[in-house]
């Protein structure tokens, strides 16, 4: 089988998209793959689409670096027989840079129009007659309107050069910004130079001497924003204390063995869940938000209750809709569901919306208590500390003794423009009294 | 999460499990071979619709509107047709179109861009698509009071009475073009079934926030009879539009019926539904899907061997590679060819300007190889 390889180009996935990201790539080099099989995931402005592949064979090439954005009409990847593997990997197309992509355009080969890569590969090009045989009435040049698109009027009009007197090289006999700098019939611009092989195994950041430059984009970038947007808006004030959750602990182990729970992760996480959601219906200036535009502080009469988690990919926190109106096994369905997915990156943006209070899990790094960021559209968030054997005084019977028990701290950072410092204390001691005794959430 | 099942009731004949129910007014006429059939059209219509969004994400298609999870929904409202009903689509019927008779391939060059519907309506009695939301309801109900006036209604002869059918959307149930047809079906009695897909999803808005109450009971408002039918169960679907249908061709007036379905892809392959919708949804809905309930019904309940799923899971093999290459071998369009679809006799001053419009084009050159 020695059938001639074929790249797949970007394709206009959206409808006038001109470029889109590469994500990720399913296949690799040596892989073989039939028709439709996915090959890779691009992100566009509209959505992150998975390209299924136009060819069977066997993957030669993988055109495109992972992060690179490239334009549509970029071939991505080669498949072939496998009879051509390509030990370099040419890497031609990736980011071309201002003056290949005008060369490229002027010679013919851009995309002009966005389907159909198939038949138009075997296909002619067609320009305008440099010397028309134009008769009267045409609409053609050169006494018709003159193709270019409307920044290259710009800089003709702002260069003082009448675009009827420049010689188009670009497709369809439009006028390029390069023809402009060269208004004397300029010779038809040599094919752009094939750019040097480059092996594909380089990361993709730029080194620059001692420091690396990674780009602010996707998970980190939404994080980004997210936290400096509250951070420098919201004055916040982070309060905490330091309880006995013995009986927590001894709860989570019960449910455990509870045939109602079967099937559910039971952990302190969901006893802590069950009391935030009781206990934000009595102190609701805890769940409502600060509505700065309209001026006006916007209590919920629903609890989307938000868990922070920590992915592959970053900082994401998904909510649990409705939490407040699910039984204690669904809410730790549904804390299960959403943990599992967020560690697998498949949260969906819808599912990061809406959230009305948040909880940090911030235990399974070890830590004990921190200040943490409100997410936006909230007023606070609740950190929960590391469970830990410490020693403790327990009072009985009038008697102090120290006594080996699991103590955790909790963490609360509020909106200090309309919960103050008592309504915060309250709901936080409300909240630790329920895990010091958590007896009445689960009855 | 809230409960996706209405409350009220639908008519279902066939479960999500497949198991076939009674239902007091509707019953399923066919035997098992016309299961089977509609079994075939269903996963051949996936297939076509599967095949179509690949070739969009190859680059050989401008746009495709996905049906996934409608089969059942376009396949029976399909069947149920005879010949001389017309149907009038939106952008989303090619199974109504397969079941016309319309080649799939001819969708495929609407979406290519390279023909703006290149099927005879009045060959297939099925209209070429209308993207503009809600405007086929309005040509429909005209298109019926036409046939009233053909006196093709009521004639007791069933290769003569015609029915038409609009189909719609949801979303489409808000614009003022539908609720017009609709008071125009209802004072003329018109011979038309209005045929609402609600796939729960106008774009990223939901029917919720269309329409306080389910969208069949419009119907009486307007003064015709409205009903709703699981649109992911074709047997359903099937029973509840040949009687729509007769009732229309026997005289007796519109029906508005609501088809309840989800819209398992994107809205095209422009969208991205992740941004507005849960994945729980989606989840909930694949246990509904319209073809895996007929194929356990067939298995079980009707006892088909394995050698029937082979041969139409071959068909649709077929069916892929034919479209995969009749796709790229559609032809170019002419673009002259604009000036042949405005007027049966064009005028002189058009002709004047398709050939002043030939001369320009002619003054490019061709470049390249
Ligand atoms: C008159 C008009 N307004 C807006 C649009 C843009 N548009 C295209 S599809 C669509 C949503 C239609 O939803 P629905 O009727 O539920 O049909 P579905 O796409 O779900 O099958 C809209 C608003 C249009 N095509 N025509």
């Amino acid at each position: 089988m020695t059938a001639p390889s074929q790249d797949f180009r970007l394709p206009d996935v959206g409808e006038g998209l001109v470029e889109a990201e590469l994500v990720s790539w399913q296949v690799a080099v040596g892989d073989t793959v039939q028709v439709n099989d996915i090959v890779c995931e691009i992100e566009t402005a509209k959505s992150v689409v998975e390209l299924p592949s136009p060819y069977a064979g066997i993957v030669e090439a993988l055109l495109v670096e992972v992060g690179t954005t490239v334009e549509v009409g970029t071939p991505i990847i080669r498949i072939g027989s496998g009879a051509h593997p390509s030990e370099f990997v040419p890497n031609a197309a990736a980011a071309p840079s201002a003056e290949a992509a005008a060369a490229a355009e002027a010679a013919g080969d851009s995309p002009g129009t966005l389907v159909g890569y198939g038949p138009r590969e075997a296909s002619t090009q067609r320009r305008a007659r440099r010397t028309g045989s134009a008769r009267p009435g045409q609409h053609a040049a050169p006494t018709g309107p003159v193709l270019a698109k409307p920044p290259v009027r710009l800089a003709a009009r702002e260069a003082g050069v009448d675009l009827r007197d420049v010689t188009p090289t670009g497709h369809r006999g439009e006028v390029t910004r390069e023809d402009l700098a060269a208004p004397a019939a300029a010779p038809a611009p040599a094919a752009p130079a094939a750019p040097a092989a480059r092996s594909f195994d380089v990361p993709p950041v730029q080194y620059t001497g001692r420091v690396t430059r990674e780009p602010i984009k996707g998970v980190r970038k939404m994080m980004g924003q997210a936290m400096s947007a509250s951070a420098f808006t919201v004055p916040h004030v982070t309060i905490w204390t330091t309880v006995d959750v013995t009986a927590t602990t001894r709860l989570v182990a019960r449910l455990k063995l509870d045939p109602a729970y079967a099937g559910v992760r039971v952990s302190p996480l969901l006893v802590l869940s069950r009391a935030v959601t009781e206990l934000l219906r009595t102190h609701p200036l805890l769940n409502a938000v600060w509505d700065e535009a309209a001026q006006e502080v916007v209590l919920r009469h629903y609890v989307n209750l938000g868990i922070a988690a920590a992915t592959p990919r970053g900082l994401v926190v998904p909510n649990i809709k409705d939490a407040d109106l699910m039984t204690p096994p669904d809410l730790g369905r549904a804390i299960n569901r959403l943990t599992d997915v967020a560690r697998d990156g498949r949260t969906q943006p819808a599912e990061q919306q809406g959230g009305t209070f948040t909880i940090t899990n911030i235990g399974p790094f070890g830590m004990e208590g921190g200040t943490p960021i409100i997410n936006p559209g909230e007023s606070a968030i609740l950190a929960f500390g590391t469970v830990q054997k410490r020693p403790w005084v327990v009072s009985a019977d009038g008697e102090d003794r120290l006594a080996v028990r699991d103590v955790c701290t909790l963490s609360l950072s509020f909106d200090h423009r309309h919960v103050d410092g008592a309504s915060g204390s309250a709901f936080l001691a409300a909240v630790a009294g329920s895990l010091v005794d958590p007896s009445g959430l689960f009855s | 999460m809230p409960d996706l099942d209405p409350a009220v009731d639908y008519v279902q004949l066939l479960t999500p499990e497949g198991e076939r129910v009674e239902h007091p007014d509707y019953s399923f006429d066919g035997d098992d071979e016309a299961i089977r059939g509609l079994y075939r059209d269903m996963v051949l219509t996936r297939r076509l619709d599967v095949e179509a969004t690949a070739l969009q994400r190859h680059g050989e298609l401008g746009l495709w509107a996905q049906l996934l999870g409608q089969e059942a929904a376009q396949i029976g409202a399909g069947r149920a047709l005879r010949r001389q009903d017309f149907v009038f689509p939106t952008y989303r019927e090619h199974g109504v179109a397969w079941c016309r008779g319309v080649d799939p391939l001819q969708l495929l060059g609407l979406f290519r861009g390279v023909d703006q519907g290149s099927w005879d309506p009045t060959e297939h009695n099925f209209h070429l698509y209308t993207i503009v939301i809600g405007s086929q309801m309005l040509h429909a109900t005209g298109y019926a009071m036409g046939v009233q006036r053909d006196g093709a209604v009521g004639t007791g002869d069933p290769d003569r009475d015609t029915a038409v059918v609009a189909h719609f959307g949801d979303g489409a149930s808000s614009q003022g073009d539908v609720n017009e047809a609709f008071v125009f079906a209802a004072s003329y009695q018109a011979p038309v079934v209005f045929f609402c897909q609600n796939n729960q999803w106008a774009i990223s808005e939901p029917t919720t926030r269309q329409s306080v109450i389910p969208i069949y009971r419009r119907a009486d408002g307007f003064g015709f009879p409205g009903i709703r039918v699981d649109g992911n169960d074709v047997l359903a679907t099937y029973a509840v539009m040949q009687t729509a249908l007769q009732r229309a061709r026997d005289g007796g007036g519109p029906t508005l019926v609501e088809a309840y379905t989800y819209r398992m892809g994107a809205h095209t392959t422009t969208d991205d539904p992740t941004r507005y919708r849960h994945s729980d949804e989606v989840e909930h809905w694949k246990l509904k899907d319209p073809i895996a309930r007929v194929e356990s019904y067939l298995r079980r309940g009707a006892g088909t061997d394995q050698s029937f799923f082979d041969q139409v899971a071959a068909e649709a093999e077929e069916l892929g590679v034919h479209l995969r290459e009749g796709c790229k071998a559609l032809p170019e369009p002419v673009v002259t060819d604009l000036f042949d679809k405005v007027f049966t006799e064009t005028p002189a001053e058009l002709e004047a300007q398709r050939s002043e419009y030939a001369d320009y084009l002619a003054s490019f050159e061709e470049v390249g190889a």
